[in-house]
C-alpha cells in the first residue's frame, strides 16, 4: 500500500490515462491537436477548432497563474486537510487553458488571484495516477 | 408577421405542497399535492392536462434530488398525454417550463403541467450535508469520478458551493466587490421570508448576523448557501385560446431566454463572473420591446448568493461588475420601496431549496396580486422569473399587462 491520502479517484479511461498517468515523470500534459496546435482540455476525441481528430498528449510547462480561488472550509467528503485552498489556474500556453486544482505547500491565507504556480503531483502509484497540484513558482 | 410563439402561451395556474426542512413525507405526496393545487387554480381538471414537463425527471443522485418523473405523475393522475418532457439536461430548471411553452406553441398540447419536487432535507436526515456527499457519512464512498465529477472529487470539492465561490472570487477581484455587499442577498431574502408562512428561516438577520456566520468557501459564508428542504413546486403552461376556460386572468409570457454561448463547464466558460445567465438573459431581451427597466418585481436563482449577483447585471438591471453596489444596503432589492424588489418569497436561502421552480411560482404569485403580507406594495405587472447557475441558465419575462 502507498501512503498516499484517500482521495475519490477519476475513472481511467483510454482518452484520460494520459492525463492522470502524466505526473509519473514529473510533466504535466494536456491533449493537443496535432493538426492545429489547439490545447484541449478537458480530453475528447475531435479538435473543437479544425474538426481533426488527430490528437495527442504534449508537455507544457507546469506554470501557470491562479485564475481564481476559494479557502474551502466545509468537510464535504474526506480530504486531508481543512481549510484547504482550491484554485482553478490557468496556464500561459492557451488563454482560457485552465484546470481546477489545489494549492499546495504554502499557507492557504497567502493564495490570491494572479499568484504564479507551478505543478507538482501528488502520487497514487498505485493505481498509477499522479494527480496535478500546484504550488507557489519557485524563483530560479 | 407570424405571431411570436411567446405570445401563445400563458401561465393558467400555479400549486405548492407544504414545504419544511425535514417532512419525512412521501416525496411523491409532495409532488402531487403541489400538481393538483396548480391545475386547480387554473381552474382546470386532471382531463384538461396533455401534457408534462419536468425537471430533472426520477432520480436518486444526490438524495432526494427529485420526488418523481414524469411516469409517476402521468400514471398517478391518469393524464392523456400529447407532449411529453423530463430530464436534467436542459437550460436549467426551469428550461421545463419553457420546453412546455414550445409545445403547447407547436400545438402538442394545449395546458402543460410543470412541477419540481425535492425531498433533500429528509433525505439528508440529520447527518447533514456530508451524509449524501461523495465518501461521506450515510453514502458509500463512489470509487471512481468522471463527468466533470472527474475535474473535482480529486481534489475534495464535490459541491457547487466551492465552485460558485470561486465565481465569486473573481467577481471581488475584479470589481472590488465585498462581503458586506454579498450579504444584502441573504438579509433581503430573510426580511422578505419573515413574510412567507411557507419559509424556513424567518427569524430576523442582520448584516452583522450574515458576516458572522462561518466561512464555507470563501467568500461564500453559511448564510450565502441555500437551505436544503422538501417540497414540491407546480405550474400550468396554457394556450392563449384556452383564456375564456380559464379561471384567473392569465400571466402571458413575454419573451424566454435559454441560449448557452460559452463552454459547458463550471471552470473553462469564458467568463466565469457572468456564467451562462449572461447569454440566456441577453437572449430574453431581443425577444421583446420591454427593457429591465419595464421590470417590477425579479424573482431570481439563489442556491448561492453571488448568482443572484450574477443574474442581476446580465438581466442588465445594473451594469457589468456592478451587483455590489446596486445591492449596498439593501434599498434598490428592497420588497417596499425598492426599485427592484428581489426574492420576495425569501429565496431559496431562507424560504427552502425548492430548486428553481420555486422563483416562477413567486413571480406569478406577485403578478396575480396573491403574495398577500408579502405583497409587493402596488401590484407589479412585469416580473421575471430566472433559475440556473453555472453553465445553466433559463429566464422568463412575465407580464399582466398586456
Amino acid at each position: 500500500m502507498s501512503d498516499a491520502p484517500f482521495r475519490v479517484l477519476p475513472r481511467i479511461t483510454a482518452r484520460n490515462e494520459p492525463f492522470w498517468a502524466s505526473g509519473r515523470d514529473g510533466v504535466l500534459r494536456f491533449q493537443r491537436c496535432q493538426q492545429c496546435k489547439y490545447w484541449i482540455h478537458p480530453h475528447n476525441v475531435m479538435c473543437p477548432q479544425c474538426l481533426s481528430k488527430d490528437l495527442a498528449y504534449e508537455p507544457v510547462s507546469g506554470k501557470a497563474v491562479v485564475h481564481t480561488f476559494t479557502i474551502n472550509h466545509q468537510p464535504w467528503m474526506p480530504v486531508p486537510e481543512l481549510p484547504f485552498a482550491l484554485a482553478i489556474v490557468e496556464f500561459p500556453e492557451q488563454e482560457g487553458l485552465r484546470l481546477t486544482t489545489v494549492i499546495v505547500n504554502c499557507k492557504v491565507d497567502d493564495v490570491h488571484v494572479d499568484m504564479p504556480v507551478q505543478v507538482t503531483f501528488e502520487a497514487h502509484e498505485d493505481e498509477n495516477i499522479w494527480i496535478p497540484m500546484f504550488e507557489p513558482e519557485k524563483v530560479a | 408577421m407570424a405571431t411570436k410563439p411567446e405570445h401563445l402561451t400563458v401561465i393558467s395556474g400555479v400549486g405548492q405542497s407544504d414545504v419544511g426542512r425535514r417532512l419525512y413525507r412521501d416525496p411523491l405526496e409532495l409532488t402531487l399535492d403541489a400538481c393538483v393545487e396548480a391545475i386547480h387554480d387554473a381552474g382546470l381538471t386532471t382531463a384538461d392536462i396533455d401534457g408534462i414537463a419536468t425537471y430533472p425527471g426520477p432520480g436518486g443522485d444526490p438524495p432526494g434530488f427529485s420526488g418523481g418523473g414524469v411516469v409517476d405523475v402521468q400514471d398517478a393522475l391518469r393524464l392523456n398525454l400529447g407532449w411529453w418532457s423530463g430530464g436534467l439536461e436542459r437550460p436549467g430548471q426551469l428550461g421545463a417550463v419553457i420546453d412546455a411553452c414550445l409545445a403547447v406553441a407547436f400545438g402538442l398540447a394545449t395546458h402543460v403541467l410543470c412541477f419540481r419536487s425535492v425531498f433533500e432535507g429528509s433525505a439528508q436526515g440529520e447527518g447533514g450535508r456530508a451524509a449524501v456527499m461523495p465518501g461521506g457519512g450515510g453514502r458509500q464512498a463512489i470509487p471512481r469520478a468522471s463527468g466533470f465529477m472527474e475535474w473535482v472529487l480529486p481534489y475534495g470539492a464535490p459541491s457547487a458551493a466551492p465552485w460558485i465561490a470561486m465565481m465569486a472570487q473573481r467577481h471581488f477581484h475584479e470589481f472590488g466587490t465585498t462581503p458586506e455587499q454579498l450579504g444584502q442577498i441573504a438579509v433581503n431574502a430573510r426580511k422578505n421570508a419573515a413574510l412567507n408562512p411557507k419559509a424556513i428561516y424567518t427569524d430576523p438577520m442582520t448584516i452583522e448576523d450574515y458576516l458572522n456566520s462561518r466561512v464555507i468557501a470563501s467568500p461564500l459564508r453559511l448564510f450565502d448557501c441555500d437551505v436544503p428542504c422538501d417540497g414540491g413546486t407546480a405550474m400550468i403552461v396554457s394556450h392563449v385560446d384556452t383564456i375564456p376556460d380559464l379561471r384567473k386572468p392569465p400571466i402571458r409570457v413575454e419573451a424566454v431566454g435559454t441560449a448557452l454561448r460559452g463552454r459547458p463547464s463550471w471552470d473553462q466558460f469564458d467568463d466565469l463572473t457572468t456564467m451562462a445567465l449572461r447569454d440566456a438573459s441577453a437572449q430574453l431581451w431581443t425577444r421583446t420591446d420591454m427593457k429591465p427597466s419595464d421590470v417590477q418585481v425579479a424573482e431570481m436563482y439563489d442556491g448561492f448568493s453571488f448568482i443572484t449577483m450574477a443574474w442581476l447585471e446580465a438581466m442588465g438591471f445594473c451594469g457589468k461588475g456592478e451587483s455590489g453596489p446596486f445591492v449596498e444596503g439593501g434599498q434598490n432589492i428592497a420588497r417596499e420601496g425598492g426599485v427592484l424588489p428581489l426574492n420576495t418569497h425569501g429565496g431559496q436561502l431562507s424560504s427552502g431549496r425548492l430548486h428553481g421552480f420555486s422563483f416562477l411560482h413567486e413571480a406569478c404569485t406577485q403578478l396575480w396580486g396573491e403574495g398577500g403580507a408579502r405583497q409587493v406594495p402596488g401590484n407589479p405587472e412585469v416580473g421575471v422569473a430566472c433559475a440556473g447557475g453555472g453553465p445553466l441558465a433559463g429566464a422568463l419575462l412575465l407580464t399582466t399587462s398586456r
